[in-house]
């Protein structure tokens, strides 16, 4: 689609963020990985500030705190300081730099100057993944899938063929990359899932405190990536430019196979199809148990569901997956949004909204001014997206099933499990859910206000139309 | 537990009360790769403007900026709500390279068709500063087209910290309060309250104690203020402030321009609630404010005192460490832990400037460890080498206090309790006793129940 028809002069009330900080949660999911953002200080105290709010977990980030004098004579004194400082006090094994819109804008090589720092230093156990995310360049969304397009690209090396399959998974909770981990394990797939930030962005309460998070990808099996059987990319909407499958693709010849995040009977039967496909292994009997209790909730809570008329929104990959689940429900979308362009995402809903029995609108390169006037006029009753949604139910009352990323004014967003069929299930159970306490929250007003008339003898006056609680039928 | 090693440089940012000559370096730069703990100036000057109620608040620049600070106080308004949105021009890669004038008059003029403000605050961020788009140019055209006013706000990221963006913040607020009429500076017998963002109602707490001394507020600056408010700001005979870091640069230009003299108050704890409200009362130097003040005081910490004296009980002997943003602030909390009986054994703050770590110097006990512009790694070391029960600090902190068994106090923007004035003292020790005495720590904490 083109960009000018979507370019706007004022964005009011942002559904994204911006590049670099979707680059930091990749990092913090490779072994020994630690950030430093190339730019003024205050970015990378916002992005942390974000993180930590949605995963309850410390969050440290190094910033190279460019200042007047190294905007005009350039910031490589200061990144290299900050290279040093950090190394110092984490100790990590992979640096990741990613620039900002200061750096970017003034010009900075980090590529170079990552190599050169090597060299000066004389270090050959540290790994620096130099990512140019400058924040004007795209949403976090595109800043994560380059970083580990990046991490993998600096890593990855040729290697003898072997037994596993790479998953790349995007921006999705913890809790969802525990729990495809754990399907792989059942069904005894070799896997490297990357970035895996399952344990190091949801710690145990631990006695000792360690700054650098046990967990993460390890290197080794990132470098082996080029050896796996196939990669399976959760990330349909990306573009191939952004897609770590892609480049393992292109200069290896791994495979790809590209799939929705498994949210939905639909995407979950294709996740599970493309392991099929590439190990030979088929659903195990427990699995296959845990998708007919999917099935069984969805018939369970189908009347309910069809009462439900969605807004989506957040990013695309997300969104693109949620819409599935919406529409095998019936919770028919009404809107679907998100804040940058979007990938493949507008490409790959047509024919699925199509299917819908009222109109959809799509929107990309959406905010929440635009979202929360489409959704008043369409008569949303449910929301499902990351916590700035919570200005619709503020303004709209429309209530807010919490997804996706950030989840700051609630506990537990390291903790939403939404994949898989059990996931799915948990999921839909909270879409449902939230329509019904919507329902019996206001059905006893609701009748009172339609049906009750006063025996007051004279002609009543009528009563003003009331909206129905949603319900729409197929014409 | 693993000991970091000292960053070069930073042993000049920290020293421990009684061991080493009382100077502290403060108010400079952040070392780059420290994991500073501080924000940018465009976030100080956002944090200290984005109260007033009525205005747009538009940021030129990157989405992210706005995204960032999208309702970012949780101050509350008593009328409208339109600071409450975010307004960016989203700058795109073609615009940091043909320059984003265009797109940024664009729009201001859709901004000003659809909501009709009085004011717009147009806020540049790093990019702004180096594409060189003039901003003063932009603003001034816009300004006599629509009839409004429309105030840039110089708060590139890179050109200082957190401080220069109050800076850049003031001089704004002082653009706009420029009076029309000379004739009536100083001429109210109000006094203006300064720093103070009526977070939770605080402001209104405040405003309603003045108004049972029969002293009447004429603005705040800026929690709950208007277009209109300030407007008349230069009215009043007297500012008190309690921000310091965010407010001393304004009232001292204010003393300057207009003649009106300036004070520092607190509102943080009993002792410097009751001062400052006598303090005011004797510069207004009516006796019968004063007596009403005494009253007040006295009625306050008749039902006040007795709370706070039974949570004292039950947190004697607790020791605290203290992080926060201003020096105001952490002055005051030196002595609100006094109230209950909590040393501190660890303070710092992100932008305190150098008197007001002279007075945490005199007030802190030996052995207290003072530093600025702290990090999560020298964080970790003073709570833990302190032995620290408790740590007060913003969002950041707050997990990291966690994860090492450490209680915490919210003292931040986003609050949704009043932590000013007689009833904020009360919130504060109960918000102290609740994250102290809190049962969880039974089983999480060596040699606990939930020790294996």
């Amino acid at each position: 689609m083109s960009d000018k028809a979507l370019y706007r002069d004022v964005n009011e009330n942002p559904c994204h963020m911006c590049m670099p900080m979707g680059g930091i949660l990749p990092i913090k999911g490779v072994e020994g990985g630690m950030v430093v953002i190339h730019g003024s200080q205050g970015c990378s105290t916002y992005m942390r500030r974000y993180i930590s709010e949605h995963f309850s977990e410390p969050i440290d980030v190094g910033s190279s705190s460019l200042n007047e004098k190294g905007t005009v004579y350039g910031g490589e004194k200061n990144l290299k300081q900050a290279l040093d400082n950090i190394r110092k006090v984490y100790n990590p094994k992979l640096i990741g730099v990613l620039t900002t819109c200061l750096a970017e804008t003034i010009g900075e090589d980090i590529n170079r100057m990552a190599d050169e720092y090597l060299v000066e230093r004389q270090i050959s156990d540290l790994t620096i993944v130099p990512v140019s995310t400058p924040g004007y360049g795209g949403t976090q969304a595109e800043g994560y899938f380059l970083t580990v397009r990046e991490i993998v690209a600096r890593l990855a090396q040729p290697t003898p063929k072997h037994n596993k399959v790479n998953v790349i998974v995007p921006n999705i909770s913890p809790a969802d990359i525990r729990e495809i981990k754990r399907l792989l394990d059942l069904m005894g797939v070799e896997y490297t899932l990357c970035p895996d930030f399952s344990d190091t962005l949801d710690r145990p309460y631990l006695e000792h405190y360690s700054k650098m998070a046990p967990g993460g990808t390890k290197l080794e099996d990132i470098k082996a990536m080029p050896g796996a059987l196939a990669t399976i990319e959760l990330g349909a909407t990306i573009g191939d430019e952004y897609s770590p499958g892609q480049f393992l693709l292109d200069k290896y010849g791994v495979p790809l196979y590209t799939v929705p995040i498994p949210i939905g009977i639909k995407n979950c039967d294709t996740f599970f199809r493309a392991i099929k496909e590439i190990t030979g292994k088929a659903l195990p009997d427990s699995v296959r148990t845990e998708r007919g209790r999917l099935l069984d909730a969805m018939v369970d809570s189908h009347k309910y569901n069809f009462a439900g008329r969605s807004v989506i929104f957040g990013e695309a990959e997300l969104v693109y997956a949620v819409s599935q689940l919406c529409i095998e429900n019936g919770v028919y979308p009404a809107v679907v949004a998100t804040g940058g362009a979007g990938g493949k995402l507008a490409e790959l809903l047509h024919p699925m909204v199509k299917e819908c029995p009222e109109p959809v609108k799509v929107l990309p390169e959406s905010d929440f001014s635009e979202i929360r006037e489409k959704s008043s006029s369409a008569g949303v009753n449910i929301a499902i997206g990351h916590s700035e949604g919570r200005y619709l139910t503020e303004h709209e009352n429309i209530p807010l099933v919490r997804i996706g990323f950030p989840v700051h004014d609630r506990v537990g967003g390291q903790r939403i499990l939404s994949v898989g069929y059990t996931g799915t299930t948990l999921l839909l159970d909270r879409i449902t859910n939230t329509l019904l306490e919507s329902k019996y929250r206001t059905y006893r007003e609701d009748m009172y206000n339609l049906y009750y008339k006063e025996d007051s003898g004279g002609l009543s006056a009528t009563k003003d139309e009331v909206n129905s609680d949603g319900l729409h039928c197929m014409s | 537990m693993s000991q970091a090693q000292a960053i070069d440089g930073r042993q000049d940012f920290i020293i421990t009360k009684g061991k080493q000559k009382a100077h502290l370096k403060c108010d400079a730069d952040s070392i780059a790769g420290c994991v500073s703990q501080r924000a940018c100036v465009y976030c100080g000057a956002r944090v200290v403007l984005n109260p007033i109620t009525d205005a747009i608040h538009l940021v030129h620049g990157p989405i992210g900026c706005s995204a960032y600070t999208w309702d970012i106080r949780g101050s509350l308004s008593s009328g409208e709500e339109l600071f409450r949105n975010s307004f960016s021009t989203d700058l795109r890669e073609q615009d940091v390279i043909f320059g984003g004038e265009k797109k940024l008059t664009a729009a201001i003029d859709q901004l000003a068709a659809k909501y009709h403000p009085k004011l717009i605050f147009v806020y540049s961020t790093c990019i702004v500063g180096v594409i060189g788009d003039d901003l003063e140019a932009v603003c001034r055209t816009a300004a006599k087209r629509h009839g409004i006013e429309v105030i840039p706000v110089q708060s590139s990221g890179f050109i200082g910290n957190k401080s220069a963006g109050y800076r850049a913040a003031c001089d704004a607020l002082f653009r706009l309060i420029e009076p029309e009429n000379r004739e009536l500076v100083g001429k109210d017998k109000s006094i203006n309250y300064l720093g103070d963002f009526n977070l939770a109602g605080e402001a209104w707490i405040i405003r309603d104690y003045l108004r049972q001394m029969g002293v009447t507020v004429n603005v705040v600056l800026t929690g709950d203020a208007t277009y209109a408010d300030l407007k008349k700001a230069t009215r009043a005979s007297v500012n008190i402030i309690q921000c310091a870091g965010s407010m001393h640069y304004l009232a001292g230009r204010m003393e300057e321009t207009y003649g009106i003299p300036y004070m520092q108050v607190s509102f943080l704890g009993l002792e410097d609630t009751s001062e400052s409200l006598r303090r005011i009362a004797a510069v207004i130097g009516d006796s019968e404010v004063v007596a009403r003040t005494e009253a007040l005081i006295a009625r306050e910490m008749s039902h006040t005192a007795p709370v706070i004296e039974g949570y004292r009980q039950k947190l004697a002997g607790k020791k605290a460490a203290v992080y926060v943003g201003g020096g105001f602030k952490a002055i005051s909390l030196i002595k609100q832990f006094r109230e209950l009986s909590i040393e501190v054994v660890m303070i710092g703050t992100q932008t305190g400037r150098q008197e007001e770590y002279d007075t945490i110097n005199d007030l802190a006990s030996d052995g207290t460890v003072i530093l600025d512009d702290a990090n999560p790694s020298e964080l970790e070391r003073f709570m833990t080498d302190q032995e620290a029960d408790l740590l007060v600090g913003g969002v950041k902190e707050r997990p990291l206090a966690y994860k090492l068994g450490k209680a915490f106090i919210d003292h931040n923007h986003d609050r949704k309790h009043p932590l000013s004035g007689y009833v904020g003292a009360i919130n504060f020790a109960k918000e102290v006793y609740t994250t102290v005495c809190s049962p969880v720590w039974k089983y999480v904490r060596a040699g606990g129940e939930g020790h294996e």
